[in-house]
């Protein structure tokens, strides 16, 4: 199992530094230079200040070499101060970790209690109006536009009916650990960023559930006599959850993805928010660290799915 | 599209059996029978109608264009009179219907145009990589992990607010990040194909590798690259208005889906009615398009049709 971990952990490495080197030259290529940027409108900055500027970043040098001191900051912590506030672009963007990992957790933790069941149940009732309408669904959930149905939600809960709050993480003044504020901020946009996933379960699940209730050792635990609930949810549902788990990559990365949108639409104030902004106000640090800390998290969870899949398919080391 | 590339060389001048059309016959007997799918793919045809027709639609129908402002009737409500306001009018009291369709012009550009760049690049790579294998396929790999590894938002998000590209050059840049799901497939069944007797036999008689990709293994596949390029069209046009939502995609004056919405949504207290036909006209086309993928899928593969 250890070797198997290293292994993986090993083939991280290349895949990082091939993140590194895209975004690189992402920000190199863009047209603009960044020195003009930070002069721009200066009256007392001349041709020769900006090209001592450009030696004293090392914006002068072959871009290989440019890569390798850049990259060697990186892995020091270091990825520049933020054009904006003047503080280190890593240290802004941890500070909005929690609340990107609370809405993401969050989310996910809907997608599995509520898409693992609708699959299963649309699968044990199959043909039915309940099957039909959670396959409609599933088709549904994942074509509504997230950034849509949030502003929808807030029009309809926030704005008509006055339920829920419709930005933020805690309403402003309340104390830090008021967790039923803390809940009534997060449902809504934790839906909202779920639903494709739910729907992506379920959808999953049900084809899994299908084939899994036809095997012979599924009608075996029947004619041994057990109840249908231990049939379904002891020997069926564990081995048709296996193959989830690879889905949980697509699902994880969509994830990812969306809570940058859903932290816009709901002003949560996560990172996919922050980068956002850094990105408007053309705030390179910033959009740089952003990029690279929301893959190194995505690759980071593509670790662990590969190393949970190892542990319940324990046929996967083998190969 | 990649097909015309081989005709250069050309060894053995076999005649070619028509195998193809029976798939496609069969399948399009299923089709007609799937009514869902039918459907979907009339919605499909009406707006892509709708909004190649938006200049004729404008002039003749609503008398208006979808620049005209109309300072005395902002935030209008929607009403028949006059028609051009069917859906209401935006902030300068500009035509929400016409600009519904002229937007609908840019998002499904995009949505198909870039699916198209994305199919090519992905069919290339993937049977480069599951047809050469070692090396070549390590590279693509890699580069398909790397690649995946970025949030896809991320990534646009950086390459429109570095670059601000024009509508072309995002289409472009769209149709060159979304190509490693049709990789992964057609490598996928390249693996399993270049080991069956007809390409053995094809390689007996001289064909050369790229002669076998194209001509023998490439047909094989494409039936189902069809029903992942129709889903990716409807993807496509999600992260298109999404990225035009935050203001970095497609940007004002020229109209798209996505950006209509960053207007409305600033002003949706006063007039909720322009928030919500952008949304719909956005869910109903990928949605649609979303049909059509799953009902070709089971129309081409009568095996998935009992799950």
């Amino acid at each position: 199992m250890w070797k198997y971990v290293i292994r993986r952990l090993l083939y991280a490495i290349p895949t990082l530094l091939g993140i590194s080197v895209i975004v690189f030259l992402i920000t190199r290529l863009a047209p603009g230079d960044p020195i003009r940027l930070y002069t721009f409108g200066a009256l007392n900055v001349t041709e020769e200040d900006i090209q001592g500027l450009r030696a004293y970043y090392g914006l002068d040098k072959p871009l290989a070499i440019q890569y390798v001191n850049w990259i060697w900051q990186v892995l020091h912590g270091d990825f520049g101060m933020s054009l904006i506030y003047h503080q280190p672009a890593l240290a802004l963007l941890f500070e909005r970790m929690g609340a990107t990992l609370q809405l993401t957790f969050t989310a996910l933790f809907l997608q599995l209690v509520i898409g693992i069941p609708l699959g299963v149940m649309a699968a044990l009732r199959r043909g039915s109006w309940v099957d039909n309408v959670i396959r409609v669904f599933g088709v549904i959930g994942h074509a509504i536009p997230q950034f849509w149905l949030g502003l929808m939600a807030i029009i309809l809960v926030s704005v008509t009916l006055r339920l829920l709050p419709s930005q933020g993480v805690l309403t402003v003044g309340k104390d830090v650990w008021d967790i039923p504020d803390r809940l009534r901020h997060i449902i809504m946009p934790a839906f909202v960023l779920a639903l494709a996933g739910i729907a992506n379960y379920s959808r999953y699940l049900r084809t899994e559930t299908l084939d899994v209730i036809s095997q012979d050792y599924v009608r075996t635990a029947h004619a041994k006599g057990l109840a249908e609930r231990t049939v379904i949810y002891v020997h069926a549902l564990r081995n048709a959850l296996i193959p989830m788990v690879t889905a949980l990559g697509g699902i994880l990365a969509v994830l990812v993805s969306g809570a940058l949108v859903v932290e816009q639409v709901f002003t949560w104030p996560g990172v996919g928010q922050f980068t956002y902004a850094a990105a408007r106000a053309k705030d390179y640090p910033v959009i740089m660290a952003g990029v690279m800390v929301a893959s190194t998290l995505l690759v980071l969870s593509y670790l662990l799915r590969d190393i949970a899949y190892a542990i319940v398919d324990p046929r996967i080391k083998v190969k | 599209m990649a097909v015309g590339a081989q005709t250069a060389t050309r060894p053995l001048e076999l005649p070619q059996p028509r195998g193809s059309a029976g798939l496609w016959s069969t399948a399009w007997y299923s089709l007609r029978r799937d009514r869902l799918t039918m459907a979907a793919g009339a919605v499909v045809l009406l707006i892509i109608l709708l909004s190649v027709g938006a200049p004729l639609l404008a002039e003749y129908v609503f008398r208006t264009t979808f620049d005209k402002q109309d300072l005395l009737h902002t935030y209008g409500a929607p009403t028949l009179d006059p028609p051009a306001y069917l859906l209401g009018s935006d902030e300068v009291g500009r035509s929400q219907v016409v600009r519904l369709f002229y937007g609908g012009q840019v998002s499904l550009f995009v949505g198909f145009v870039a699916a198209f760049i994305q199919l090519t690049i992905g069919v290339l790579l993937g049977l480069m990589a599951g047809y050469f294998r070692g090396r070549v396929d390590d590279l693509i790999t890699w580069f398909i992990t790397t690649l995946n590894s970025i949030p896809t938002i991320f990534l646009l998000i950086i390459i429109s607010a570095l670059f601000a590209p024009g509508p072309i050059t995002l289409t472009i840049i769209i149709g060159t990040i979304f190509w490693t799901g049709i990789t992964n497939f057609v490598r996928g069944q390249t693996f399993a194909l270049r080991e069956r007797e007809f390409v053995t036999a094809a390689r007996t008689v001289g064909a050369t590798s790229w002669r076998i990709m194209l001509r023998h293994i490439l047909p094989n596949v494409l039936p189902l690259i069809f029903v992942l390029t129709a889903i990716d069209v409807g993807t496509i046009i999600l992260a298109e208005s999404a990225l035009s939502y935050l203001g970095l995609g497609i940007v004002p004056p020229t109209p798209s889906w996505g950006n209509m919405l960053t207007n409305a949504a600033s002003y949706f207290n006063r007039a909720p009615w322009l928030v919500a036909s952008p949304g719909a006209m956005i869910f109903l086309t990928v949605l649609c398009l979303y049909l059509v993928g799953d009902g070709l899928r089971d129309a081409l593969d009568p095996r998935l049709k009992s799950r």
